[in-house]
């Protein structure tokens, strides 16, 4: 920790060059506007937004050191740190609660609840591969978008339903996984960073492109949503003679129902996908990808295939991302290409990033949090990227490792 | 001694680009046998054995163990034959327990299934638990079990040592490879860790192939010894004959 004081002179050169930077980089932005008077456009300057960005700059870098200086006392507040047990507990109140409050939620905001439960299993599934077994992933949204295309085409094709697809999504993404990870998984840190950010890009392109198959960017269109064990939730049943899940019930029928429908499902997925995965924690296989997480020569040297065990990583994240795809197909009844831009893989990225990796109850409040936040604060919606942007760097200075850092179960020799 | 040989190393090459660091490199090792290579800093003692284990590629020569090649097999391949080591700056899985350290270092004989993990079938909690007693077994033989559920990373030195040898112990090898396994011990260790290489040695019938710099503990434990120097081998025999040979001396303390 450096307390000595930086010399005047200093202060002020530092100034002198911010302002002058600051100058460079705002005139053509603030300074100079083209307009369109009657038929011809002209430059017009503006100089006093210019004035305004270099005064502040110039006066920030000069207060500086005084800034600086008080910062080192300012600490910002600690994050409870949570045992294993505490945060197995925290998932069952988690699940408890949104167990129940959509039936005292408004329709629009159960419907926003869906949602978040998909990222809370697109979170969780990315988790294994990233959280897990360290392999950094940025194309996840291929599976995800291979999930949604598959119900997508066999419901259009085949006539396939939702519940008939969801497995066959499912298995269709980790196949994509297995196939992808065989070359790749040779390689490491960086490079399977920029093969797997490419395969996320071709995917989108194909879907984009095929336009025979997936309608091009205008996707597919009228999916159904999932039934109720083969009864249809609508006004009225599409077939002749059969009975829609009002009618028996004996309700009356309202929009209202399919959405809590569709939310307590998505809450099922995230059941099914946190027992999944802490099991899949605990078995030898969770083991061995903490352990090539750690140190793979000492993994290869006991006799550990590494492409085996990255492998399997892959193939189960991209499992989880299908079954997401699927569902979320079913919850648009459209999709198309625009739902599956790198910025939702990086938006998932950061889901387990900020949870924190290998985390399970972190992985799920940080899905919340991020496909919440943008709800709540909609007159922010075009700084929401800056908004992000700047959590994520407040992250990294102040907890990089996560909201709620993975803690083991740890496999304990009984005395 | 070529017929009931356990590891045999012929013409052993490795260059690495204009360098060669190992060249013409040969010996066996007996069944039961603890063979020792020393030599001088960078004679190459450890790139041999990165040869032997598949960490590296020869560019030239053999490694045949009990009649089959293994010459440039991937290193978890080289360990399903049965040879496993350590390593000269240990390499534990820090963030695990002890114990878990030796569950995952048997990830090959608990066979399960992945669906029998999740749904925690009767057999695969019995292959867990057995697993499990095994791991009990080998902290009491190594003198672990107080720490047993500590993390690797936080045991002292000599501790983490003797979890490496049993990490490699556990996995049941047919031949022990330790790099420098004295490296950093007491004197009061390094005789434990002598008492511990011959007693592995009688009771589970396994080779050992070590690479020391502690002179008494290598003369003291080991039956032949493999002396290098720059990439060459100078002098195989028992200690004896190698502790009087000009070459070695020569080799170890310079000309006059």
């Amino acid at each position: 920790m450096t307390t000595h004081t930086i010399p005047m002179s200093q202060t002020l050169k530092n100034a002198v060059t911010a302002a002058v930077i600051t100058a460079i980089l705002t005139i053509p932005i603030l300074g100079l506007q083209l307009t369109l008077q009657g038929y011809t456009i002209v430059l017009e300057s503006h100089w006093r937004p210019v004035w305004i960005a270099v005064g502040a700059v110039f006066l920030f870098q000069l207060a500086q050191p005084l800034w600086r200086r008080k910062a080192v006392g300012i600490k910002l507040p600690a994050l409870p740190e949570m045992s294993s047990r505490q945060q197995r507990l925290g998932l069952w109140v988690l699940l408890a609660i949104g167990l129940v409050w959509p039936f005292f939620g408004s329709r629009g905001a159960v419907d926003v609840a869906t949602l978040a439960l998909i990222y809370v299993v697109l979170g969780l599934g990315l988790n294994i591969t990233v959280g897990f077994a360290g392999l950094l992933d940025l194309g996840y949204v291929a599976f995800y978008a291979i999930g949604a295309y598959t119900y997508a085409l066999l419901n259009q094709h085949l006539g396939l339903g939702f519940w008939q697809c969801l497995p066959i999504a499912a298995a269709f993404a980790a196949t994509a996984g297995f196939v992808l990870g065989f070359p790749v998984l040779r390689l490491r840190g960086d490079y399977l960073a920029i093969v797997t950010l490419g395969f996320g890009e071709i995917t989108r392109r194909l879907a984009n492109n095929l336009t025979d198959w997936t309608g091009g960017p205008d996707g597919i269109s009228g999916i159904p949503k999932p039934t109720v064990f083969g009864i249809e939730m609508a006004r009225s049943a599409s077939v002749e003679g059969a009975k829609t899940f009002h009618e028996l019930i004996g309700l009356e029928y309202s929009g209202e129902h399919m959405v809590i429908y569709l939310y307590l499902l998505a809450l099922l997925l995230v059941g099914f996908t946190l027992f999944v995965t802490g099991r899949l924690q605990r078995t030898p296989m969770g083991r061995a990808w903490e352990a090539l997480r750690e140190d793979e020569i000492a993994c290869r040297s006991l006799g550990l295939n590494p492409t085996r065990i990255k492998l399997s990583a892959f193939t189960l994240g991209a499992m989880f991302a299908g079954l997401a795809g699927a569902f979320f197909a079913a919850r648009q009844s459209l999709v198309n290409p625009e739902s599956f831009t790198f910025l939702e893989s990086a938006l998932i990225l950061s889901i387990v990033v900020l949870g924190g990796m290998g985390s399970r109850l972190g992985v799920a409040l940080a899905a919340i949090l991020l496909t919440l936040l943008p709800e709540f604060a909609r007159e922010f919606a075009e700084y929401r990227m800056l908004v992000f942007g700047l959590v994520m760097v407040l992250m990294m200075i102040w907890r990089p490792q996560g909201l709620l850092p993975a803690r083991r179960v740890h496999v304990e020799l009984p005395r | 001694m070529s017929t009931t040989a356990l590891l045999e190393v012929s013409g052993l090459q490795m260059r690495f680009g204009g360098l060669l660091a190992v060249d013409g490199v040969e010996f066996a090792v007996a069944r039961n046998e603890i063979f020792a290579i020393i030599g001088p800093n960078g004679a190459g003692k450890t790139t041999v054995f990165n040869c032997v284990g598949g960490f590296y590629r020869p560019t030239a020569g053999s490694v045949v163990l009990d009649g089959h090649a293994i010459t440039g097999l991937p290193s978890h391949r080289v360990a399903h034959h049965g040879i496993v080591r350590t390593f000269q700056n240990i390499r534990l899985f820090k963030q695990l327990t002890v114990v878990e350290n030796l569950l995952v270092a048997q990830h090959r004989q608990v066979k399960t299934n992945l669906l029998h993990g999740l749904l925690a079938t009767p057999s695969y909690r019995r292959a867990e638990r057995e697993a499990l007693e095994r791991a009990a077994q080998w902290l009491d033989r190594m003198g672990l079990s107080d720490v047993a559920n500590r993390e690797a990373g936080t045991l002292s030195y000599g501790h983490q040592r003797r979890l490496e040898i049993a990490r490699c112990m556990i996995t049941g090898p047919r031949l022990l490879m330790l790099d420098e396994p004295a490296a950093g011990l007491n004197p009061q260790e390094k005789i434990e860790l002598q008492q511990l290489i011959d007693r592995l040695r009688h009771e589970f019938g396994i080779a050992v192939l070590l690479i020391e710099h502690d002179m008494s503990l290598v003369m003291g434990v080991s039956d032949r010894i493999l002396v290098m120097e720059h990439g060459r081998p100078i002098v195989t025999g028992k200690p004896e004959e190698v502790r009087n040979d000009p070459r070695v001396i020569k080799a170890y303390l310079g000309e006059d």
